[in-house]
């Protein structure tokens, strides 16, 4: 059977696997979309915090002997952390400032990270193995699907909607969106506003670095992993609209089946098809697909 | 008294300008290299800081030996692999800071850049990263030589011997850029004059990360042999979620560009097996494991090809400098190319007409884990490719310096 001239189980396993990145694609846009939404910055070092999640697992490994499941926790603890650092340092004197000052400052970070990392690993990367529990594949007819990919839409997702629920749905949230809209006033009913934020960037980063340790066993280990996602996942923000939240996770999903696809039909448009529609939805909805008119 | 004075003030000048006489030839009595390459970029492993220790150890090693009567200096620049950096770098150096020659120059863009400008200022150029053909073909000019490898010559290796062996069918995924459509084009035509047939093929985005959807098409045409017309981080990419998909070992990988840096990196258990053509191999008798285990020991990674050959063409140009007894372009171009190179890089290697140095290149087989004894032992060489039959023979060269 065919569809569209493509054997159907070709345009099944493509949609699969545009899920899988959909899920990588979604995970990082939220971590951009809560620190955008609650604390105005561009976060520009995302994808290098993301790089660095997956280099902390490997040093972890490599260097002590810590597995893929301490490091799936480890290694978010840690950059999360250096975030909270770099927030209380540098980030808290722009906030008052227009939001290009935050967007330079990451960029700046970005590239000092890489570089760092580059003259100690070099640029061809480092290989890290799948987890012995989720080796192998499982034939689902039309396709041979490693069970590790699987695992990266299930904990992906997990995560994401977790997020969501806290944000959206939980006491702690709602302190987080009025200390936000109305700083002043919660900060008059005893919360400690500051301090909600600085959390909130360390999580932001945390969930950049939880990324990076899913995709270390799919691709090499590199400075330059980053650096090559997170223009493309701020093109999802933008599509989704900057700051939603939930935005941001159906369009990264969405977004990875639509170029999943372009790749069986034109494989040449699939690195641009996002920006094509980030083109469209800017000129139909300026303030994104989710987003609120300012 | 004050005529003694003079006269010793008179005898001094004079011999200071018999002095600057005898070293007229060599402008500023000193010969200038100037290593311009990838430093921070995609192709930093494979040429970048190695290459700049490989010309110093060149430097240092002509300096002890041949004690020249002239002083060698080097200077190192990063061109980003963009070729107006590339340029404007290249032209700053011969026109301002007295540089004789520029070389490395990793990524096509930046050396055929640099050609066009080495050109009109008469200095020489020395290639050992580029790896496309129009170099020495329609872009040929007599100041530059194209030293390590070239895509005729890889596709002329690996795509060969894999359709000898009996990889008849080939689906190839090909970096979408002009290196891998020149690689793909050059395999193909190998594969079809050896009785092959290329079933399909697919064009990646360059730079790609994920691999998934253009390895299940790969799969899905049944070829026994998928060829990975791209390099650097694309080919470890692909050649590792082709391992994860169950692609492999039921269907056979060939990475038609692979520096010993790409299998360090992904490491045997990902690359073992697969097939690859180098223009050299650290392990491969003493001489070249005396000069690889120096690089070593400065770098703490063994050679590339393209490090090796940038240390042997450096050591050449000095040689040829020294034998002509001038940094003149003209004449240090012609005592290269009458010289034919004999040290641990190339043997009875010689530069044609066309600039392309011609030397033996090696077939090799990436080793199993269990099979590697020690570290970077990673190759099992399993034929020398004899230099005329490695590269494109000079009656197809579309150099117009080839006289016909």
């Amino acid at each position: 059977m065919e569809i569209f001239g493509v054997p159907s189980a070709l345009f099944g396993s493509q949609l699969l696997i545009g899920l899988i990145n959909g899920s990588f694609y979604a995970i990082l846009s939220l971590g951009l979309a809560i620190i955008f939404g609650l604390l105005n910055i561009i976060n520009f070092a995302h994808g290098a915090q993301y790089m660095m999640g997956a280099f902390v697992a490997w040093i972890a490994l490599t260097k002590f002997g810590v597995n893929y499941w301490v490091a799936l926790l480890l290694s978010p603890i840690l950059i999360g952390a250096l975030g909270v650092v770099l927030e209380r340092t540098m980030l808290r004197k722009l906030y008052k400032l227009d939001h290009l000052y935050g967007l330079l400052l990451t960029f700046g970070l970005a590239l000092i990270f890489e570089g760092i990392f580059r003259d100690q690993y070099g640029i061809s990367g480092q290989a890290y193995e799948v987890p012995d529990a989720l080796k192998g594949g499982v034939n689902l007819g039309f396709m041979f699907m490693p069970i590790y990919r699987g695992w990266v839409v299930v904990a992906a997702l997990a995560v994401c909607f977790g997020t969501w629920f806290m944000i959206e749905k939980t006491k702690l949230g709602a302190y987080l969106r009025a200390g936000t809209e109305n700083p002043q006033i919660v900060q008059a009913l005893g919360i400690n506003v500051p301090l909600l934020i600085t959390f909130t960037y360390g999580y932001g980063v945390a969930l950049a670095a939880f990324a990076g340790v899913l995709a270390a066993p799919i691709y090499q280990v590199s400075p330059q992993m980053g650096a090559n996602l997170i223009i493309v996942v701020f093109a999802v923000v933008v599509i989704g609209g900057m700051g939603s939240i939930m935005g941001s996770i159906v369009t990264g999903l969405g977004l990875g089946l639509i170029e999943g696809l372009t790749r069986v039909f034109y494989p040449e448009a699939s690195a641009v098809v996002v920006f094509f529609i980030m083109v469209i939805v800017l000129l139909v909805r300026p303030a994104g697909l989710f987003g609120k008119a300012a | 008294m004050h005529t003694k004075k003079l006269l010793t003030a008179a005898c001094t000048a004079a011999l200071a300008m018999l002095a600057t006489g005898a070293h007229a030839q060599f402008s500023g009595n000193t010969v200038k290299i100037g290593v311009l390459t990838d430093m921070s970029g995609t192709y930093s492993d494979l040429a970048g800081q190695g290459a700049v220790v490989a010309t110093q150890m060149a430097i240092e090693d002509f300096v002890a030996k041949e004690k020249p009567g002239f002083k060698v200096e080097m200077v190192s620049a990063d061109h980003q692999n963009k070729a107006d950096i590339a340029s404007n770098k290249a032209r700053e150096w011969f026109e301002r800071e007295g540089v004789d020659t520029a070389t490395e120059l990793v990524t096509t863009s930046t050396a055929l850049a640099v050609m066009k400008v080495a050109k009109e200022m008469n200095k020489v150029v020395l290639m050992n990263g580029p790896g496309s053909t129009p170099i020495t073909n329609e872009q040929c000019n007599d100041v530059s030589v194209h030293y390590t490898y070239d895509t005729y010559a890889l596709a002329n290796g690996t795509a060969k011997a894999v359709t000898q062996q009996g990889g008849k069918n080939w689906f190839f995924l090909t970096a979408d850029y002009a290196f891998g459509q020149a690689l793909e084009k050059d395999s193909s035509a190998v594969v079809t004059a050896n009785g092959g047939k290329v079933v399909g093929s697919v064009r990646h985005p360059f730079p790609a990360s994920d691999f998934s959807s253009f390895l299940l098409q790969a799969q899905a045409s049944n070829a026994q042999i998928i060829g990975l017309a791209n390099a650097g981080a694309d080919t470890t990419n692909a050649i590792k979620q082709a391992a994860e998909f169950g692609i492999t070992p039921k269907q056979q990988l060939a990475g038609l560009l692979m520096f010993i840096s790409d299998v360090h990196s992904l490491g045997l258990k990902n690359a073992q097996g697969m097939f690859l053509t180098t223009g050299f191999y650290w392990d491969l008798n003493d001489e070249t494991r005396a000069w690889s285990k120096r690089f070593f020991d400065k770098q703490k990674r063994m050679p590339t090809m393209v490090q090796a050959g940038q240390y042997s063409s450096v050591m050449h140009y000095l040689k040829a400098v020294k034998a002509a007894g001038t940094d003149d372009t003209t004449k240090v171009m012609a005592q290269m190319k009458k010289t034919p190179i004999n040290d641990f890089f190339a043997k009875n290697g010689q530069i044609r007409e066309d600039g392309r140095m011609v030397h033996d290149m090696y077939l090799v087989q990436v080793k199993k884990p269990e099979e590697s004894k020690y570290p970077w032992d990673y190759y099992h060489v399993k034929q020398v490719i004899p230099g005329a039959e490695a590269f494109q023979p000079l009656s197809l060269s579309r150099c117009p310096l080839v006289k016909k």
